[in-house]
């Protein structure tokens, strides 16, 4: 057994050689989340910035030893950037409360309530699972517009209060709770509504929150049907505010305020994420996708 | 080849953050486990009989003490240098390969001189086929197997690369009743056949006493008692191991010695000497009560179940351990049903004595 | 009985409704659109139909340069952060401390807006009069030639599309294979390492056949949401994709739409089963030779 008479050998260079690979492994890891990090620290820094300094670097610098709120100020001030956050958390709150209801009711029929044709129905709402937005934005477009309904927020509001993924979801943790619970309480004279909302609903609670945080994500930066849909900046969303802010606003050079705005739009999403990690991390892995 | 574990020793830091005292998993075991044997480790779960295997195969490593295969110290060789078959207790069969390529993988893992060419590899997956009787299954996928089956399989992948020692871990834990007694058969024709020294973990003491030359039976990390089943089971060393062996499970009393006679409540079931007077604990097998009408026991009859050869007599005593004593008696002898109670003498070598407080074994003579 | 099946229905019904006129009529819709020649929205009116639409925009130099660009993006992002996102899950598999600080880091651009977020990038490359932009600088330093990605030649744009959108998908890519790395059983390594199984042949052998579903699944998700790309170019090159010549398939739908040169739902729609028909077809082809390689 040769192997034998070299042991120590073999063990430092193992040992060695897992040194090796940690310190590799950690430093490419850490390129990467340098990669992540550097673009928020850059417009944290430039939205710190004052103008002139701004301007005057033409070699950037990594650092400010002056930093100012100016930018902030200026931000909220000589563009709209309040009336775009606003509009922005009305349209958000609107959408996923109308959301929640609607897909509530839908799961709760197809997880617990027998009528005739509930296979098929739900056959054909999964199938619609598969349908693209691109294609059906146009005629919603035609449709939202004949209505009238163009630069407000019910025109806004209405195509994106349903979500078949979501009812989906909802109605597979719906159909989790025993069958016993709900004959007991129908034995106790409990409706259908009353069950819902006081035995489903609680028991469901983590699928309920993981999909209202993953609709609000999802509402914050919507971009393309408000883009189509709204051409009166006072019912911009923040994704329009900011594109029309890079184009129309503060005159084009002034990066530090478009910064100071992208700092305020980014950062409710930021600590919405940082709160509820595990939960969005947990709802993301399940089925959701980016856009 | 002989596995010798010496002063074998491991802890594990505490998770329990309050308590920040070492778990100690295996402690200080030392036994020579000879060559071509087929050796049970037993004991209930969490008793640090999975973690000792580990230590053998070299998936764990020891806090202190040495392991030697023959005489080399393999300590702290890795895994793959020790030469070691260990079948999983899930049994880990690769799901995405084939019978053939599962138990061909730790060939083609071979390297340098020990290389094998396409030819040698096939025979001897063969071979190894042959020998657990899968011959036909090579192609089929695991998930396509019985339990049974893959038990099969996941034996034949240990065996082709010929280890030096066989390790299973609850080797029968995942097959159902019928299917146990066979594969156990199996196992021990197989390792008759191979002439492996072979270490299984079990926690089912039936498995281990039927089919091993030695069993080791540990609690808390402590060996209790290691030698030939039947000697563990004619002869325990305590009180766990009296009652860790045998189905059904001994009886145990509370008991006394009281001048040279051992007593149990009123009753004096037999006389003993050379022991002092003290409380005892008085183990007796099921099958060492004879049924006696003027027997020194008498028990509170509960019920009677036939079992053909045997019948099994349950009954209660109130200096009883155990919910309900029971007795084998051979079918032959007439009990009589309609009784209250029923009378028992002892058959003095299935009666253990026990310390009151150490639970060790105390020896009489009749 | 009845009572019951109305009840249903009735919960039901706000779903319907929603879903019957804002994807199922308009899914219908599209098509008819589409083989309207002529249609104007204004008076509502069209000449006939045919597939006049189709070869409109087929033979549309803005709607070419939209698929070329597109299938760039696809070829090049598809691979390299499939790829990539599985060398950092393989990465933070294998390491403890610090894990989950690494995996919240990286999974921060999933939560930031597309359009805003983009803006930072642009001045990060953007070359201006006053400044040559923090990207330069790195060149510079590293002895190259300083180039404008935003308003500059062609590759230098579509590199910066593909590096922000790389950055995009990531986070949801290293999700989804971190938790298929952590979802294979440790048995499994425990008997290769018995066996003596290098760690390249385990890798091999083992991990890879074992997440090859959720590879697949990656791949599949991944061809179909590069196709859509839109945002991501809006983000660095402005609203006005065509004069950038950064356009997408989808970016053209819009602006046919409605944007600069909008106004026509029928070149759109034409334009919108085309992107459809090709990105059915590479997820068939997708499913097939998946069906080939996964091994579940």
């Amino acid at each position: 057994m040769n192997e034998f008479q070299n042991l120590d050998q073999l063990k430092t260079s193992a040992r060695r050689k897992k040194i090796i690979r940690n310190v590799v492994i950690y430093l490419c890891l850490t390129v990467w989340a340098v990669m992540v990090l550097f673009p928020f620290y850059w417009m944290i820094l430039t939205s710190v910035k004052s103008y002139a300094s701004y301007n005057g670097e033409y070699i950037p610098k990594f650092f400010t030893l002056s930093p100012t709120l100016q930018n902030y100020s200026d931000a909220f001030t000589q563009v709209p950037l309040a009336r775009y956050f606003v509009n922005t958390i009305i349209f958000t709150l609107i959408t996923t409360a109308a959301m929640v209801v609607i897909i509530t009711l839908a799961a709760f029929a197809f997880a617990r309530l027998q009528f005739r044709g509930r296979n098929i129905a739900f056959a054909l709402f999964l199938s619609l699972m598969m349908i693209p937005n691109e294609l059906v934005i146009i005629t919603n477009f035609v449709t939202i517009t004949n209505m009238d309904l163009r630069n407000s927020f019910l025109g806004l509001i209405l195509p994106s209060i349903t979500s078949v993924f979501y009812i989906y979801l909802l109605k597979e943790n719906f159909a989790q709770i025993p069958d016993e619970l709900y004959y007991a309480a129908k034995v106790d004279g409990t409706g259908d509504m009353k069950y819902l909302l006081r035995v489903m609903i609680p028991l469901c609670r983590p699928t309920i929150v993981t999909i209202i945080i993953l609709k609000i994500i999802e509402c914050w930066n919507s971009y393309i049907w408000p883009r189509l849909i709204t051409d009166d900046p006072d019912y911009y969303l923040v994704s329009n505010g900011i594109q029309e802010i890079r184009e129309n606003g503060f005159g084009r050079e002034n990066i530090p305020a478009m910064m100071a705005a992208v700092v305020v739009i980014s950062v409710p999403l930021i600590i919405l994420f940082l709160i509820f990690r595990k939960k969005i991390m947990a709802g993301v892995a399940r089925g959701g996708t980016k856009g | 080849m002989k596995v010798v574990l010496q002063n074998l020793t491991k802890k594990f830091p505490s998770r329990n953050k309050k308590n920040p005292q070492d778990v100690i998993a295996v402690n200080d075991f030392t036994f020579e486990i000879p060559d071509g044997k087929l050796i049970g480790l037993l004991g209930p779960s969490g008793c640090g009989k999975s973690t000792t295997l580990n230590l053998i195969s070299g998936l764990q490593s020891p806090t202190s003490g040495k392991i030697y295969f023959g005489e080399d110290d393999v300590t702290d060789l890795p895994p793959e240098h020790r030469g070691v078959g260990l079948v999983f207790q899930s049994y880990a069969l690769y799901p995405h390969l084939t019978v053939r390529q599962n138990i061909m993988f730790p060939l083609q893992n071979l390297k340098g001189a020990q290389k094998l060419s396409k030819e040698q590899m096939a025979e001897k997956v063969l071979k190894a086929a042959g020998l657990v009787q899968i011959d036909e299954l090579l192609d089929r996928k695991p998930n396509e197997l019985s339990g049974g089956q893959q038990q099969r399989v996941a034996i034949a992948r240990a065996l082709v690369k010929t280890p030096r020692v066989l390790l299973l871990d609850e080797p029968l834990s995942n097959l159902d009743a019928r299917l146990r007694l066979q594969t156990r058969e199996e196992i021990r024709r197989i390792q008759k056949e191979t002439r492996l020294t072979t270490i299984f973990v079990t926690h089912d003491q039936e498995e281990a006493m039927s089919i091993s030359d030695m069993i080791v039976v540990m609690k808390d990390g402590v060996i209790q008692q290691i030698g030939k089943p039947q000697d563990v089971y004619d002869d325990p060393v305590n009180l766990f191991v009296a009652k860790f062996l045998g189905t059904p499970p001994i009886n145990v009393f509370d008991g006394r010695v009281v001048r040279g006679h051992l007593m149990i409540g009123n009753d004096d079931i037999l006389t003993v000497t050379n022991i002092p007077d003290q409380e005892v604990y008085v183990a007796i097998r099921p099958e060492g009560f004879i049924l006696q009408d003027d027997g020194p026991l008498c028990c509170n009859l509960s019920n009677v179940e036939v079992m053909g050869r045997d019948v099994s007599i349950v009954s209660t005593h109130e200096k009883s351990l155990n919910v309900t004593i029971r007795s084998i008696i051979d079918a032959d002898n007439p009990v009589d049903r309609e009784s209250d109670t029923v009378r028992f003498a002892v058959k003095p070598h299935k009666v253990f004595l026990f310390g009151k407080t150490s639970e060790e074994r105390i020896h009489f003579e009749v | 009985m009845e009572k019951r099946n109305l009840k249903g229905w009735l919960y039901l019904l706000p779903a319907i409704l929603f879903l019957g006129i804002f994807m199922v009529y308009p899914l219908v819709d599209v098509f008819i659109y589409s083989m309207e020649e002529g249609y104007n929205s204004a008076s509502q009116t069209s000449y006939g139909t045919g597939l006049y639409n189709y070869s409109y925009v087929l033979h549309d130099t803005y709607f070419l340069q939209a698929v070329k660009n597109t299938f760039i993006l696809v070829i090049i992002t598809v691979p390299l952060s499939t790829g990539l996102a599985l060398l950092i899950s393989m990465g933070l598999s294998s390491i403890k401390p610090l894990r989950n600080l690494y995996q919240t880091i990286y999974f921060l651009p999933y939560v930031t807006n597309t359009l805003a977020v983009g803006l930072v990038f642009m001045i990060l490359f953007k070359k201006t009069a006053y400044t040559d932009g923090m990207v330069n600088l790195l060149i510079r330093a590293f002895g190259g030639s300083s180039v404008d990605f935003i308003d500059g030649p062609y590759w230098a744009k579509m590199f910066v599309l593909c590096f922000y959108t790389i950055w995009i998908v990531l986070p949801f890519k290293i999700l989804i294979l971190t938790s298929a790395l952590a979802s294979v059983n440790p048995v499994y390594y425990n008997a290769a390492k018995v066996d003596g199984t290098s760690k390249g042949r385990i890798f091999r052998k083992i991990t890879l056949p074992m997440i090859s579903p959720m590879i697949f699944y990656l791949v599949i998700t991944g061809f179909i949401g590069a196709f859509k790309a839109y945002s991501d170019a809006v983000a660095l090159f402005g609203t006005n994709l065509n004069a950038a010549g950064m356009n997408t398939i989808v970016g053209y739908v819009y602006d046919m739409l409605y944007g600069n040169s909008g106004g026509y739902p029928s070149y759109a729609s034409a334009a919108a089963i085309i992107l459809f028909a090709i990105v059915m077809t590479i997820t068939c082809i997708n499913l097939l030779v998946s069906r080939k390689h996964v091994h579940y």
